[in-house]
């Protein structure tokens, strides 16, 4: 048990399972399976896009680009759904990871080859992203009724009773999850964020490894590029316009250090699926929506403060009398 | 008495051979600027011209106001990420006020101080709980727009009184503006403040090695903080200005400001991690956002092409010395 209590996942999940308690005393369906499980299907998005963020965030890095890099992949398929509805959606998924691929590979090598800080970087291809989704539509939006009904109902269907969005989300946890644990990239990646002096006369290629979790989270941005637009049926330049802080609070609230090297699989899901079951408990429990940026704000900070104990690497305090000063 | 011998003196820096000068990030922004200036001037007849420069000017002035501040900030080692939200936030505040039927006084106090106190939040939250800050203000971000959504709504505040409009409105003297008159003030206050006095030098220190600099006596906390309250100040100032140049109050006022500011910031050479920038940088690349954005809007870019080449423009400006250190160190080896 004591050992348990030390996992701050273990935490959330308690803090989750009191949200959901809370909930059910003023809207006692809320807590029942069927509802629980298209909140899960209605973060599945955000696990995704969380899950890249982790891998960034792990190694001292941070990508403010992914909701622009969704924006842009989303609009791409989606253009190409509308002028070629005959390309199979496997297919189109292929090309919505490899578009978000090439798009954090961009910002991968940018910090690799030119060590430019990635935060410079990816504000710089946040703008620019969404910016080429303008002129890649023009400024034009693609409509439901212009998506083919296959590229609409894929994440819709059924299997096993539940919908493949949410069977998808599944898919990318537990790849995530062998990677950040049976992986040597994933201990990598760890280590990187530890320290990355030592990691260097470890053997890692500290440069090489962020190319790499940049690609993995532009992937992971294009992935959902496609489910995003599939999802609420119009593509334009506004699509997750500022959901970059979304992803990142999603993270914050997982537990996911933003000084690297402390986060995982567990934390950015739950972080994820707290933010998402407050958005669907406020109107149910009959809060104005207006309210739900100011409560998941101060669940960030709640959750910084709550993990910051613990994790304070500052210098050494040789002198007490200097710190008092 | 005896004799004393006279303080020797100590350069603050080295003096720098001209070449160097040549090279410095501030003269790399001049070129910029003067391209771009020069290209403007040739695509659009209507460039040239004392009034459309002076529109040109509110392109910046209330993003540059915050820039500032955020510099030296950033120069510290910390980070701003709720200065738009605190727009909206002091903004939502003045148009209750109004509501209530305050005079033009009360509300600019009133803009000017929920800055400072959500400034002093964000700062007591950092140095006191030793919190990360891109964390906390991505939080308090959320919390600062989040009561101003709570108050508003979908509504919005309108009726400022007339006199109220000067701030955004106004011109001092023929085309200056009292936006573009205050930023000059501001940056000539903020140049002192950075470079000719003790308190900048503490703020270089810490950016450079926070726990070097306690252990030189500096109290990295209470400048830390005092850089929150004046980050949080200028955004109050700004929410003033904004507000009055509007007219009106939504919560999603200066959506996006932020990413702004701190491009602004970078681009003047301030570096994200700390320790190294200058007022003049980011003056410059104030003048040279409000150029690229101005001169492209005469030639009927939409705004969000513009942004493509503000991106770019951090980009290779960040990389092309980098670049060209490189090249050099290849070339002498």
């Amino acid at each position: 048990m004591k050992v348990l209590l030390k996992y701050r996942e273990v935490w959330l999940l308690a803090a989750i399972v009191v949200l959901i308690g809370l909930i059910s005393m003023r809207f006692p369906g809320f807590a029942n399976p069927a509802n629980l499980r298209q909140v899960f299907n209605d973060t599945s998005i955000l696990m995704i896009l969380a899950l890249g963020q982790m891998v960034v965030i792990l190694t001292r890095s941070i990508d403010l680009s992914m909701a622009s890099n969704l924006c842009f992949t989303g609009m791409v398929v989606a253009m190409l759904n509308a002028a070629h509805p005959a390309i199979p959606i496997p297919l189109l998924i292929f090309i919505t990871l490899l578009v978000g691929l090439v798009l954090g590979a961009i910002n991968g090598l940018l910090v690799w080859r030119l060590n430019i800080p990635s935060i410079v970087v990816t504000l710089g291809t946040l703008t620019i992203y969404r910016g080429a989704t303008f002129v890649i539509s023009g400024g034009a939006w693609v409509n439901a009724d212009q998506m083919s009904p296959d590229f609409i109902g894929l994440q819709r269907a059924a299997f096993l009773g539940t919908p493949v969005l949410s069977w998808i989300a599944i898919l990318v946890i537990a790849l995530f999850f062998l990677l950040m644990t049976r992986t040597a990239l994933g201990r990598s990646i760890y280590a990187i964020g530890v320290n990355p002096t030592a990691s260097v006369y470890a053997g890692i290629d500290v440069g090489r490894t962020k190319f790499i979790v940049f690609c993995i989270s532009g992937m992971a941005a294009g992935l959902c590029g496609y489910l995003w637009i599939s999802r609420y049926v119009i593509a334009s330049v506004e699509v997750a316009n500022g959901y970059e802080l979304n992803i990142i609070a999603a993270c914050v609230i997982g537990g996911i250090s933003i000084a690297g090297g402390i986060g995982s699989v567990g934390g950015a899901v739950l972080g994820a699926l707290f933010l998402g079951i407050i958005s669907n408990a406020l109107p149910v429990i009959n809060i104005s929506p207006f309210w739900q940026m100011a409560i998941s704000g101060s669940a960030i900070i709640l959750a910084v403060v709550l993990n910051a104990r613990g994790e304070r690497r500052q210098g050494r305090i040789i002198l007490k009398k200097a710190e008092a000063a | 008495m005896t004799d004393t011998p006279a303080p020797r003196h100590i350069p603050d820096r080295l003096d720098k051979p001209f070449s160097s000068a040549i090279f410095s990030w501030e003269a790399l922004l001049v070129a910029v600027a003067v391209a771009i200036f020069a290209v403007n001037s040739f695509a659009s007849p209507y460039f040239l011209d004392a009034w459309s420069l002076s529109d040109l000017t509110f392109n910046f002035t209330e993003k540059a106001l915050i820039a500032f501040a955020m510099a030296l900030l950033i120069i510290s080692g910390e980070i701003d990420l709720s200065v738009a939200a605190i727009i909206a936030l002091a903004s939502t505040m003045m148009g209750m006020a109004v509501q209530a039927g305050a005079g033009t006084p009360v509300l600019v106090a009133i803009g000017i101080l929920v800055g400072l106190g959500c400034g002093a939040f964000n700062g007591l939250l950092v140095t006191r709980l030793g919190l990360p800050s891109i964390v906390v203000t991505i939080g308090t971000m959320s919390v600062f727009r989040g009561i101003a959504f709570i108050i508003l709504g979908d509504q919005a505040y309108k009726g400022y009184p007339s006199s109220f409009a000067f701030f955004g409105q106004g011109y001092v003297w023929w085309v200056v503006s009292f936006e573009l008159a205050l930023f000059l003030v501001a940056a000539v206050i903020y140049w002192f403040l950075l470079h000719r006095t003790s308190f900048g030098r503490r703020v270089f220190a810490i950016g450079n090695n926070p726990v070097a600099a306690q252990f030189s006596g500096v109290r990295v906390g209470r400048v830390k903080f005092i850089l929150f309250c004046l980050t949080g100040l200028m955004a109050g100032i700004a929410s003033v200005l904004i507000t009055s140049r509007l007219g009106s109050t939504r919560p999603s006022i200066a959506q996006g400001y932020e990413l702004e500011v701190i491009t602004m910031v970078v681009l003047g050479g301030v570096s994200i991690l700390g320790g190294a920038g200058s007022i003049l940088g980011v003056v410059l690349a104030a003048f040279i956002m409000g150029l690229v954005t101005f001169g492209l809007g005469l030639l009927n870019v939409p705004g969000i092409v513009m942004s493509i080449f503000i991106g770019l423009l951090l980009i290779i400006v960040i990389a092309l010395p980098i670049v060209w250190r490189r090249v050099r160190r290849e070339r002498f080896t």
